[in-house]
């Protein structure tokens, strides 16, 4: 195994754990607007160190480039979707339960 | 607008859509290659005559600059998914959700859109409304929410175009 691929688990499993807890918080905050940022969690580190351990893992080359490109939009595309989401949640009426909102 | 010219703007484009198909394809034969160089041709033109290749879908006078932006802002989304994990995993989670209202400094739509866009990115923080230069932001905490409240990353995105003193 070379030093590389050790990298690449390393990568490869610290992506699986965000996963991992990315899901756990979206089960365990309440309501829509918090469970959003758990999902944000999931959207940007879990993939990240995902995308960063499959480069490691193939040798350096258009592969490489092909995967940095997937960050890339994944970077344009999520927040769009995430805003989306939000603003449509708001436009519908949703509103924080809790006290504390200075609107 | 002082430095914009369709001219720069058609051959910068052409040449970015050049390096993605060969990016994407990566095989040095003549037909490939032949129709990769009519395809990017026909996308230049077809995106001149949309009207739709300026410094707004093309940033060209900032693209420096925001990629020094980019790592700026990856430091900031480690920060504050580190804060995220540890409120998720913590037995008693320490969330006090709220809205907040801030006023944003970027003068320009496209300056909106990255700091929207960065807030969004941010775990913790998520712009829910942008109405002129207020945005609507939702975070999870007051320690997620101080970052946009101080304006940080407002400040720190390139101008695109001259900031009102």
């Amino acid at each position: 195994m070379s030093l590389a691929h050790l990298f690449s688990t390393v990568l490869l499993g610290t992506g699986a754990a965000m996963l991992i807890i990315g899901s756990v918080g979206i089960n365990r905050f309440p309501h829509f607007y918090s469970r959003l940022h758990a999902a944000g969690v999931v959207d940007t580190v879990a993939a990240g160190l995902f995308l960063a351990g499959l480069a490691l893992y193939f040798d350096p080359g258009l592969v490489t480039v092909k995967l940095l490109l997937v960050f890339v939009f994944l970077l344009f595309t999520s927040p769009t979707a995430c805003h989306a989401l939000a603003r449509a949640a708001y436009s519908s009426g949703l509103r924080e339960p809790a006290a504390g909102d200075d609107r | 607008m002082a430095s914009f010219s369709p001219m720069k703007h058609a051959i910068s484009l052409g040449v970015l859509l050049a390096l993605l198909w060969w990016c994407l394809s990566g095989y040095p034969k003549p037909l490939l290659l032949g129709l990769g160089l009519g395809s990017v041709l026909f996308t230049v033109w077809f995106a001149h005559r949309l009207d739709v290749v300026d410094h707004e879908s093309h940033p060209l006078h900032i693209s420096g600059a925001l990629l020094a932006y980019w790592g700026r802002l990856t430091l900031e989304i480690v920060r504050s998914s580190a804060q995220v994990i540890g409120m998720i995993l913590s037995p008693k989670p320490a969330i006090a959700p709220y809205f907040l209202r801030v006023k944003v400094g970027q003068p320009s739509d496209l300056g909106k859109v990255i700091l929207g866009n960065s807030i969004t990115l941010t775990p913790g923080t998520v712009t829910v409304l942008v109405n002129g230069d207020e945005f609507l932001v939702h975070a999870l905490s007051p320690a997620s929410g101080n970052g946009v409240r101080d304006g940080e990353l407002d400040r720190l995105i390139p101008d695109d175009c001259e900031r009102p003193a």
